[in-house]
This record gives C-alpha cells, sequence and structure tokens, in this order.
C-alpha cells in the first residue's frame, strides 16, 4: 500500500471539513493526515489529505470526493514533484546530564528552540515525515513531556497550481 | 418590495415548477406553512399523517413524474422523521428536496426544544444540504438545492431554515425559469469505440440496466441497441418498468430474487453491457463469482459508481441516452442465433421451474405453523398465492397504473411478476429496503398523477406506515391496497426457514388486526379474501371504488420467494424449488 497526497480546494464556508472528512468515515477510507487552512483567495480553502491505500482506493476516493458539492478541485500530488512539509513541536525533559545531547540532535536536525525552562525545552522541527518521526525517535530517551504534530501540507514544484477553473 | 423568508420560499417553489409539497407543520415552520395558506390556490399541500409519510409520499411524487418532489417538515422530531425518506431517495437516486424549519439562530447550539442538528444528521444520506443563516441567501440557496437534486444523477437535498430566517424581510425578484441541470457529462468518442469492438466481437451479449435508464430516459434506446446486436435484456429492480416486460428480449429482474433465465443467461454470456446500475450486492451475489465468465462494459453518469463495486473491462462515464444512441449507430447489426436459441431454452426451462415450485407449495400441509393465516378448510387448489393476487389485480390496472410496492417477500413477487408497460410505474425501496415505503409512495404518485394507483404491500411492512390511510382518505385518493397477508415477517422468516434451523424468532406475528375493520375506522373500505374467486369480485370492486380501498389477502406463511441465490452465494448456488 503507498501513501497518497491529495490537495483539495473547497468553497471556505461551514462545515466543509464534516463533509470531507465524513465522506472517508462513511465509505471506510482512512485518513493518515489531514490538514485545513486559507488561500490566497478568501472564498476557498485548501485541504492537504494523505492517505494509505492501493490504485482502486485511490481511485474511489478522488471520485467521491469530486461528487461533494463544495469540493472544486482534487488532485493526486506527484511526491516526486511536490514539497511535502510538517511542523513539529515537542517538549522535553530538560536536564544537566542531558541538556548537551538534546542539543547537538537540535542543531543536526536544523530544528529551533522556542522555549526554555530549567525543568523543560520546546523545539520546532519543519520537515518531511520521515524526518519529523526519525527527530522524535532520537528524542525519546530523554523524556517526551507532549508533543504535536500538524500533519502534512504540500504544494507542487514549479509553475504547477492546483486551482479552481 | 420586501417579503419575508417564508414568503421567498413559498414564491421559490413556484418558480420552481413545484405544484405540490407534502409535509406537516410545526413550532418552527408556522410561518412557512402560513404562506402555504395565503399560496393555497397556486401550490397544493398535502398534509401526512407522519412526516416520514410525507417524505415517502415526495419520493413517489418525483418517482412517478420525473419532477423534484418537495417534503416540508418542522425542527426536530419532524426533520428526523424525514431521515429515512431522505435516506430512500438518496439510496434510490430520487431527486427531492427536504425543507426543515430550525430554531432561530441565536438559539442553535443550545439544545433548545425540538432543536437537532439536521444537517450533520442527512450529511451522509443527501448528495448536498445547507443551512440558511441570512435570508439574503434562502431563493439562491433554494434554486441550487433544486439543481443539484435535479443534475446528473439526480438525488435528495436539505434545506435547513431557521425561524428567524423565515420571518426576516428581503426583496424578491422570482426568476422567470426553473433553474437547469448542470451540464451533463459525455461519454469519450474513442471509449465508445472500444464499447463498439468489443460488441462486435463477442458472441453472447448481455445487457443489464439498473434505474440510471428511468432516470436517464433511455429505454427505447436500450432496446433499439437491444435489436440491433441481437442480445437478451435483463434488470435489477430499480431497472424494471424502464422496459416492457412483455418485451420479448426482456428476461426479467435478476439478482437474489431474480428471474432463472435473466441470472443464467448473464453468467453464460461473454459480454456484458451494464448500464446505469451499481452492483449492488443484492443484484450481484457473490461478487467474486459474479463477473468471472463475461468481459464487463459499464456505463454511467456517476463516475465513482464506475469500478466501486465490480471492476470493469471498459468504464466509460457519460449520460446513458446519448451514450446508446451513438454507440448504437458505430456497431455492427448481429444475429446469435445459438445464443439466442440458449435463451429460448433458458425461458422454457424457468417457465417449468417455476410451475413446479407453484404446484409444490399449493399441495403443502400448512403444518404445525403457528402463523394466523386462517386457511383452514380452503382446499389447497384454491388458495391464492402470491403470483396469482398479483395476475388478478394487475388485469384490472392498465398500463399507465403506477404500482408501489413495500419491502420484503411481496415487494419481490411483485417486481417478478407485475406486468409491467411504461417508466416510471413501479415504485420501490431498491436500495434503503424501507418497510414502510409503500402507503407514503402510493400516495405520492396518486396526487402526482390524479390516477388510481395500485399499492402492494405486506402485513409486516404495512403495519410500519398505515396511519397513511389517514392521509389517503382525506385527500379522496383511489388508491387500491393489497395486503398479503401471511401472519408473519415472510422474508425473514424464508431465511430462519433456510438458515436458521427454522427458529422462527420475533417473525410470527400474532397480531388481531382485524385490516377490514381498520380500513373502515380510517373511513377507507376493506374486504378480505382467501381465495381467487373472491380476489376477483374484490379487485372489481376496489377498481371501480371513488377512494381508497383495502384488499386484505390470505397468504400461505410458507409461501418463498424463488428463485433465490442465497446471500453470499451465486448462479451456482440458484435455489428453484424448496423440497
Amino acid at each position: 500500500m503507498d501513501q497518497y497526497v491529495l490537495g483539495v480546494i473547497v468553497s471556505n464556508i461551514a462545515g466543509v471539513l464534516s463533509r470531507v472528512s465524513g465522506m472517508f468515515t462513511r465509505r471506510g477510507f482512512n485518513i493518515d493526515s489531514l490538514t485545513v487552512g486559507e488561500t490566497e483567495s478568501s472564498g476557498f480553502s485548501r485541504i492537504t489529505i494523505a492517505f494509505h491505500g492501493d490504485d482502486d482506493i485511490k481511485e474511489r476516493i478522488l471520485q467521491q470526493l469530486r461528487k461533494l458539492h463544495d469540493v472544486k478541485e482534487v488532485e493526486v500530488l506527484n511526491k516526486h514533484e511536490t514539497v511535502i512539509r510538517e511542523l513539529l513541536l515537542i517538549k522535553i525533559r530538560n536536564s544537566a546530564g542531558s541538556r548537551q545531547d538534546i542539543m547537538t540532535a537540535v542543531e543536526i536536525f536544523r530544528s529551533k528552540i522556542v522555549d526554555y525552562s530549567p525543568s523543560s525545552l520546546t523545539c520546532e522541527l519543519t520537515g518531511e515525515s520521515s524526518k519529523i518521526d526519525a527527530f522524535i525517535e532520537l528524542l525519546k530517551p530523554y523524556g517526551i513531556m507532549e508533543m504535536c504534530r500538524t500533519g502534512i501540507v504540500a504544494i507542487e514544484r514549479g509553475d504547477n497550481c492546483l486551482k479552481t477553473k | 418590495m420586501k417579503i419575508s423568508g417564508a414568503k421567498i420560499v413559498v414564491e421559490t417553489l413556484i418558480e420552481q415548477g413545484c405544484d405540490t409539497v407534502f409535509g406537516y407543520p410545526g413550532g418552527q415552520v408556522i410561518n412557512l406553512f402560513d404562506e402555504l395558506w395565503l399560496c393555497r390556490d397556486r401550490i397544493n399541500h398535502v398534509l401526512a399523517a407522519h412526516e416520514q409519510g410525507a417524505s415517502h409520499a415526495a419520493d413517489g411524487y418525483a418517482r412517478a413524474t420525473g419532477k423534484v418532489g418537495v417534503v416540508i417538515a418542522t425542527s426536530g422530531p419532524g426533520a428526523t422523521n424525514i431521515v429515512t425518506g431522505i435516506a430512500t431517495a438518496f439510496l434510490d437516486s430520487v431527486p427531492m428536496v427536504a425543507i426543515t424549519g430550525n430554531v432561530p439562530c441565536d438559539l442553535i447550539g443550545r439544545d433548545s426544544f425540538q432543536e437537532v442538528d439536521i444537517v450533520g444528521i442527512t450529511m451522509p444520506v443527501t448528495k448536498h444540504n445547507f443551512i440558511v443563516k441570512d435570508v439574503a441567501e434562502l431563493a439562491d440557496t433554494l434554486r441550487t438545492a433544486f439543481r443539484i437534486a435535479k443534475s446528473g444523477r439526480p438525488g435528495p437535498v436539505l434545506v435547513d431554515i431557521p425561524k428567524d430566517v423565515q420571518v426576516a424581510l428581503c426583496e424578491f425578484t422570482p426568476n422567470a425559469q426553473p433553474v437547469i441541470p448542470y451540464p451533463l457529462t459525455f461519454a469519450h468518442e474513442d471509449k465508445l469505440a472500444q464499447a463498439a469492438e468489443l460488441i462486435n466481437s463477442c458472441e453472447r451479449p448481455y445487457i443489464y440496466f439498473g434505474g440510471g435508464v428511468i432516470s436517464g430516459k433511455a429505454s427505447a434506446e436500450v432496446i433499439a441497441l437491444a435489436d440491433k446486436i441481437d442480445s437478451p435484456v435483463g434488470c435489477s429492480l430499480m431497472g424494471l418498468s424502464a422496459v416492457p416486460s412483455d418485451n420479448p428480449r426482456f428476461l426479467g429482474m435478476q439478482g437474489m430474487h431474480g428471474h432463472y433465465a435473466s441470472s443464467i443467461a448473464e453468467d453464460e454470456a461473454d459480454l456484458v453491457i451494464t448500464l446505469g446500475a451499481r452492483f449492488s450486492d443484492r443484484a450481484t451475489g457473490n461478487k467474486q463469482r459474479f463477473a468471472k465468465n463475461f468481459k464487463l462494459i459499464h456505463i454511467d453518469i456517476d463516475g465513482a459508481e464506475l469500478h466501486k463495486n465490480i471492476p470493469a473491462n471498459l468504464a466509460i462515464q457519460g449520460d446513458i441516452r446519448d451514450a446508446l444512441e451513438r454507440l448504437t449507430a458505430m456497431v455492427e447489426e448481429k444475429k446469435h442465433p445459438e445464443w439466442s436459441a440458449r435463451i429460448e431454452e433458458l425461458k422454457a426451462e424457468e417457465i417449468r421451474r417455476t410451475e413446479n415450485a407453484l404446484s409444490s407449495t399449493a399441495e403443502k400441509d400448512c403444518g404445525n405453523c403457528a402463523a394466523p393465516c386462517d386457511k383452514s378448510g380452503i382446499p389447497a387448489k384454491d388458495r391464492l398465492n402470491p403470483y396469482t393476487i398479483i395476475d388478478i389485480i394487475s388485469s384490472h390496472a392498465d398500463e399507465n397504473t403506477v404500482v408501489a410496492t413495500d419491502v420484503g417477500q411481496h415487494q419481490m413477487w411483485a417486481a417478478q411478476r407485475y406486468p409491467l408497460k411504461k417508466p416510471r410505474t413501479f415504485l420501490t425501496s431498491g436500495g434503503l429496503g424501507t418497510m414502510g415505503y409503500g402507503m407514503g409512495a402510493a400516495i405520492g404518485a396518486a396526487v402526482a398523477t390524479g390516477r388510481r394507483t395500485l399499492l402492494f404491500t405486506g402485513d409486516g411492512s404495512f403495519g410500519m406506515n398505515l396511519n397513511e390511510l389517514a392521509t389517503a382518505v382525506s385527500q379522496k385518493l383511489p388508491l387500491v391496497v393489497v395486503i398479503m397477508n401471511n401472519g408473519v415477517l415472510g422474508m425473514v422468516r424464508q431465511w430462519q426457514t433456510l438458515f436458521f434451523n427454522k427458529h422462527y424468532s420475533n417473525t410470527t406475528l400474532d397480531r388481531k388486526t382485524d385490516f377490514v375493520k381498520l380500513a373502515e375506522a380510517f373511513g377507507a373500505k376493506g374486504t378480505r379474501v382467501s381465495t381467487a374467486e373472491e380476489l376477483e369480485k374484490a379487485a372489481a370492486e376496489a377498481f371501480s371504488y371513488n377512494g381508497t380501498f383495502v384488499i386484505d389477502c390470505v397468504v400461505d406463511c410458507d409461501e418463498f420467494v424463488l428463485p433465490m441465490l442465497p446471500p453470499g452465494g451465486s448462479v451456482d448456488n440458484i435455489i428453484t424449488e424448496i423440497k
């Protein structure tokens, strides 16, 4: 099963997220991650959906999404020609013994420390999901107090755009 | 001039060509009903006994005419009561606009009296739905609702209108015309060319169609293609009435309780051309086995149906009528004498098997059954069997008579046996299988056509919405309600007999309902019949009676719907006789 990333342009109106996520639930498709945000045009939002499935499931998801009245554009983003990013905020236990190791990891992963207290420190990391996974794995031994990830956002390289016609 | 939101609703309905709405008043739609009263010479409101009945009536109205059916209900329980009707319409692709009132905007989300999130509730069973919070958007939202309901593959749309929006004032300019549907998708030329190639090179073609042929108005085109390529034709439950059942190419419905000839013919075909059908599990049986022996061309207006249930060798999205016209022009005229001979053989075999099955039940003793079907003292040969009932009743109807059914054994018997001649004359809940659908649907059809309408129901299904007799009587509708009364929930009982060691759990209706008195209590007329002779007499009376007439027919509780593909089975396991 491959992972697919969909770019979806929807009308920016109440309930649209329910309609899109509800379609996945009731048709029995699983979502790995879903992010939604404004676009350059106030009338539209952009949803990025990642899911695992085979070609058949991908086609069915595309067809079902296209049937939703509020969905204006749907495309499978070609992962090789797409910039895919995810943001992580992670809070780790801060102690004299581990501080230096954590700082080294932060530096190597090009992460950033965004909050610091005598007992905790919070890092921010942007990158592809695999990089985020690796960073979390590395920090586990030092004691993760809490973390949150945004799920992926994705945009095609070059002039290709996902625009409503 | 500014008018109220409630008036905008009524004016927009009239503008959209809506002559009749079905509904039930309530606290949050009083304003709307006030406008309906004021406009009662321009738009007819049919008051149902229950909102569910109103929703099925709107559905029946839509199925019988092809127009958009409209149902109006109040907030809360009024709204939840139409959910089954909306889901029924959704599963069978029926154009419907459901209008619900809701509590004023500032009370939404506070669990106010009779408040539910009907938009949230109906999201998965509508093509789309709206809540209108600004009266300035009301007219256009309703227009869009009509447009969505009747575009492409039709379906229900719900518009929820809070009370304050009905009260608020706004400028309104009526449109000169009803909205036109969104542009249709048309089949790609090269795909049709590929289809033509497959058809030209096949030896045993078979055309299988569904309800899409009715909503796509493609009946004549199906026959034209079948004639040109010399193909037999069969259909799903939803496809019934699209092609006259006496057309020699027509083998009938297929699927779980489909005709023997159509089910076997499809399996023996080398190419199946499927038109406007979705391969529901009830139509296919075991999906792995279903399309094993043939190549499949699938044409549907809804791209999401292609490859959804059964992968096709060639899938074409597009309007059925247009696709068929172009495809028929492309294919070569063919004759398949061997295949035609085989079809004739199958038809003869079907007649033989049906007769065997009928005579075996006729001779059967009732045994120790607890069902109060009251056939003691009636000689076996005089007992009513379901096919006899349908034959007698249909002989009194004409080709324009709309036939509604409920859900269960009687539905399948009617689907198998009733001689249908014209599209939109057979109304049945195919996808959702809604027991209790029939009374509402028959009322909607009778109101829409102004003609005598027929309902086949069972004592189980009828029990679910028989309160709509009140509606039929108050509307002075000439309905003929035929109850196949076997004292049991026959379809479930059939499964219990075959697959659950005759554990008749909760399917024996130990009820003492007297349907004749019940009909009379509602102001209708009723009679109970046990023999063909009695039924003949009752039918003659019912079809000349100026009002609603209930015929309570005594039927053996162990009549089976045959043939049957066992659940998850296939044509390999077709049951045509119960020993």
